[in-house]
Parts: C-alpha cells; sequence; structure tokens
C-alpha cells in the first residue's frame, strides 16, 4: 500500500542551520532515498521551496481568489514529501522514523497517510 | 433456559477473546468477525435447546463462526481480495459440525497476542485502545463499556467504528510486534492495561469510586499478558493490580465513605488476591530486571504484608519511591516518597519536602498533593493551615465520595467552617 509522507519542519530553524547540520540532514535523506530504492520501494520523494514562495488559490464565487504565502500560518511548515510502497503502516512508519525533519532546536514531525486506492481506469 | 443462557454467557465472557482474535486473522476485518461470532452465538442459543450443550461449547461456536465467515466471503464478492484470502485461509482449516472439534486448529496460539498488540497500536489515540481492547478481549459490550467510562454510548460507539476504520484504512498490521519494536509496543499494552485497572480502582468523577468490572477485566487482561508473553514488568503490573484490588473491599465504607489505607478493616482485604500478588512480586523481582510497575509493586506488597497500618515498613517504601523517583521520575512519586519520609524519619521532614515540591508548581492542580499536605498538617496540629489545604484539595476533585472524605477532614479541623 501506498503512503505519502508529509515531512514537516520549522523553515526558520532549518534556515539558521549550520552547514555541517545541513549536510547531515541531506545525508539523512540520501540514506532513506538510496535504502527504499534499492528495496523498490519508492514511488517518489522531493523537497519544496520554502513557503515564503507559496501562493495559495481560493474559488469563491466563481473566482479565483489568491493570498501571498500558505493556505495558513503553522509553527511547522511542508518541506516536502516522500511516497513509499509499504506492506502495512508499521513499515511506513519505521522509515518516517528516520527522516530528519528537526535542527538548530527546532521541531519537526512527519505525517504518515495512507494513499487512496482509486479503482482503476479502464484503458 | 436459564441454564443455556448462562452457559453460553460464561462461554461467551471467557472466550470471546480467543475466537474473535482467531475469526479477525481469518478474515482480516474486525466487523467480519464481530457479526461471525455474533451469528455464532445466536446459532447456539437457537440449537443448543434442542440438541444440548456440546462438550466443548467454545469449538462449537469457534466452528460455527468460521464458516459464517465462508458464507459472507462468498456473498462479500465486491470485496475480491479481502474474499479470496478468507475463502484460502478458511478452507485451509475447514472442519466439521460434531462435538470434540479442537478448536485450536482455528486458533493460532499468537492470535490473542496479535490482537492486544493491535488495540493497543500506537497509531490508535488512548481512548481508542482502551475502548477496543475492552471491546475484543476484554468481552465487555459497548453499553457496559459507555457506562464504565462515563460516556454516552453513541460516543463510545463512535469511537469504536473510528478506530476499527483506522486500522483497515492505514493498514495496521494485525501481527506481533518484531522484536525490535516489542518493548516500546508492550509498554502501550501495559499502559492499557494498568488505565482501565485505575478507571476501575479510583473513578476520577461521578459517584462511585470504584467500578469492580473495570478493577477485574484489567486483571484478566494482565493474567492473558502473562500467560501468552512472560516479562518481570507485566508480571509486576499483574502484581501491583492485584495487591491493589485485594483492598477494594476494605476502601469504602458501608455508608459509601471513603476509609483511607491507615484506617482500614485488613481483615476485609482479600487474602487470596495478596499471596497471589506477593508470589509475584517475588517472582518477577527473581528475573533481575526491575522496572516501574515491579518497583510500585513492590511498594504495595509492603503496604498489604503489614499486619496493621503502624506496623508499616515506612523506610522501605520511602526508598522503594527513591529507585523509582530514579528510574521514572515524577511529580507524583516525588510527592509520595515524601509522605513516606514523613511517616518514617517525621512529619516536619516530610512537610518541608512536600512544599519544596509545591514550589515547583507542577502539582498545583494535583488534589492529593493538597490533600498529603493537609494530612500532614493536621497531624502536626496546624489546623488553619491544614483547613486552608483541605479546601484547595475540595475545589481541585469531582468525585462525591473524595467529596465527602475532605469534608469530613475539613470539619474536623475547622469545625465551624
Amino acid at each position: 500500500m501506498r503512503y505519502m509522507l508529509l515531512v514537516y519542519s520549522n523553515e526558520n530553524s532549518m534556515e539558521a542551520a549550520s552547514p555541517e547540520e545541513r549536510a547531515a540532514i541531506r545525508a539523512g535523506h540520501a540514506a532513506v532515498i538510496g535504502e527504499t530504492s534499492q528495496r523498490g520501494i519508492l514511488r517518489g520523494a522531493e523537497p519544496l521551496e520554502p513557503t515564503r514562495t507559496a501562493t495559495t488559490v481560493r474559488v469563491q464565487q466563481g473566482k479565483a481568489l489568491l493570498t501571498d504565502g500558505p493556505f495558513a500560518e503553522t509553527k511547522e511548515q511542508l518541506a516536502g514529501y516522500y511516497i513509499l510502497d509499504c506492506k502495512d503502516l508499521d513499515e511506513a512508519l519505521e522509515w518516517a522514523a528516520r527522516i530528519p525533519t528537526a535542527c538548530a532546536g527546532g521541531s519537526g514531525c512527519i505525517e504518515v497517510r495512507p494513499i487512496r486506492l482509486m479503482p482503476q481506469a479502464s484503458a | 433456559m436459564d441454564d443455556l443462557h448462562t452457559a453460553v454467557e460464561s462461554v461467551f465472557r471467557r472466550e470471546a477473546g480467543r475466537i474473535i482474535a482467531g475469526l479477525i486473522r481469518a478474515s482480516g476485518s474486525f466487523d467480519l468477525a464481530e457479526e461471525a461470532m455474533q451469528d455464532a452465538f445466536a446459532a447456539a442459543l437457537a440449537r443448543w435447546p434442542a440438541q444440548g450443550v456440546p462438550d466443548n461449547p467454545a469449538a462449537w461456536i469457534t466452528a460455527v463462526a468460521h464458516r459464517k465467515l465462508i458464507d459472507y466471503g462468498r456473498r462479500a464478492r465486491t470485496r475480491r481480495d479481502k474474499a479470496d484470502d478468507l475463502l484460502r485461509e478458511t478452507e485451509a482449516s475447514r472442519v466439521e459440525e460434531a462435538p470434540g472439534v479442537d478448536a485450536d486448529t482455528m486458533s493460532f496460539p499468537d492470535d490473542r497476542l496479535r490482537l492486544i498488540f493491535t488495540c493497543c497500536h500506537p497509531a490508535l489515540n488512548v481512548e481508542a485502545q482502551v475502548a477496543l481492547t475492552l471491546r475484543t478481549l476484554g468481552g465487555l459490550t459497548t453499553p457496559e463499556i459507555a457506562r464504565a467510562f462515563l460516556v454516552p454510548e453513541p460516543t463510545l460507539a463512535q469511537r469504536l467504528v473510528r478506530a476499527k476504520r483506522k486500522i483497515q484504512d492505514a493498514r495496521i498490521p494485525y501481527e506481533v510486534p518484531p522484536e525490535h519494536l516489542l518493548p516500546g509496543r508492550l509498554a502501550s499494552v501495559q499502559a492499557v492495561i494498568y488505565l482501565i485497572f485505575n478507571e476501575g480502582y479510583a473513578a476520577t468523577a461521578g459517584d462511585g469510586l470504584i467500578r469492580p468490572e473495570l478493577c477485574s477485566e484489567a486483571i484478566r487482561l494482565g493474567q492473558t499478558l502473562c500467560e501468552l508473553m512472560p516479562d518481570p514488568e507485566s508480571t509486576g503490573l499483574l502484581a501491583l493490580m492485584l495487591l491493589h484490588d485485594s483492598r477494594r473491599g476494605a476502601r469504602v465504607s458501608s455508608e459509601g465513605e471513603l476509609v483511607p489505607l491507615d484506617e482500614q478493616d485488613r481483615s476485609r482485604w482479600d487474602a487470596g488476591r495478596i499471596r497471589e500478588g506477593l508470589a509475584l512480586v517475588e517472582k518477577a523481582l527473581r528475573r533481575g530486571r526491575i522496572g516501574p510497575y515491579q518497583l510500585q509493586a513492590a511498594i504495595a506488597a509492603l503496604h498489604t504484608s503489614a499486619p496493621a497500618a503502624a506496623q508499616t515498613d515506612w523506610r522501605q517504601v520511602a526508598a522503594l519511591y527513591g529507585e523509582l523517583s530514579r528510574i521514572q521520575p515524577s511529580p507524583v512519586v516525588a510527592l509520595n516518597q515524601a509522605v513516606a519520609v514523613a511517616f518514617s524519619e517525621g512529619l516536619q521532614t516530610g512537610l518541608r519536602m512536600i512544599d519544596e515540591l509545591g514550589s515547583s508548581g507542577d502539582l498545583a492542580s494535583y488534589y492529593l498533593f493538597h490533600a498529603a499536605r493537609a494530612d500532614i498538617l493536621r497531624r502536626l496540629g496546624r489546623s488553619p493551615e491544614a483547613a486552608d489545604a483541605y479546601r484547595r484539595a475540595l475545589s481541585l476533585t469531582a468525585n462525591a465520595v473524595e467529596r465527602r472524605y475532605l469534608r469530613r477532614r475539613l470539619h474536623e479541623v475547622a469545625p465551624d467552617s
């Protein structure tokens, strides 16, 4: 079953991180990407540009309203995602625990969500 | 007909956990398993009056329930994957509907363990873990659980629905966790069992102080856990629950008043439970892997083996709380240690420790902190201060029985209030 692992971290802390910390974070991600890829369970993994680059679109009464920034101000922000094809939740959770999210005293977490199985589209 | 109902009910209470654990494994679904079991019990009530109660009632019910699963599988073609697994599994364990059928062919020894670990999976919130454990392993009905936790029945029912849905949708595996995850996961199971016990032992709100059926359920779950997965902390937990439960008959007077430990009629303590609990404490400690439950059990052992309150080995109790505060520090443990010190080294010394704890602010909203402080002040004859502390304690508990106790003490130290 495919799970999306949503990586949340505190952007301010991340940007304040030292070069050593950044290197450690990169290494952590590389390890997970390497191993999951080797096992053939990696379906995707990408970092996102910080929320200051985001634009939010809401459609009200047929009109698209744009706001500068993420959809909500949060203590931790979506930093990227992984999609892993895992046997069960426990496997997904074990990978999640290895993905770096925090540094420079900031907090972080990974939200693990099953990807809904959609019926196969006919050819 | 009454005998029949009693027979069926006793099978249900004893075997439901084991039967449903196997059905969940066979079907991959809590709901299907529950349906199959309910149908099987209904079939028992319908057919046993004519056939007579079988020699092995549990095996009969298990066999019929597994057969029901096959029927559901044939009918539920839309869930193709599940149905295929279902047919494969259950056809592999096809049984005759004959007396003397071995129920074990349909229940692997690990099934109840699988069930406990799944119900107590940390991906479920604790309330869901408690409800699911009691519903599937405890054999309590939804209304019984709702009543026990003072929660409206529809709320409890929704809690169960959501928990089962999460297990299915997020694919929480129906497995005993692998070695490297076991310590943490076992701790979750122990925590759920202890939570159930505590809920029954000292009701947080409402009129009653004790809900004995919850204590009994927790003890049964603890026994099952120890039987299926021997572990010194699980043994310690079981011992702790037995020793606490042994005092149940003496904790509340015939008028419904709270009787503190030092005033309890020890002849009303359950000697059998105490013997069992003491033996388990020793057994656990011999394994040489000390832990918080074992320490708490050892403390309970000191209390329950004292022939009278005045003969309690408070020095040892204080020492054990000291040990406990090293491996699992908490303000509550520190408070209990201070109380033990008050009774072993002197009230003033204990009071100093308590006041020091109070200054950190962690215990300010804990009613037992103020009640303990009040108690010591009362024994020191410092009545006005004791009265203030009792009033603080009163403002922090909603339990009717505890409030009556605190008001009684308050009246003792401040008769005009």
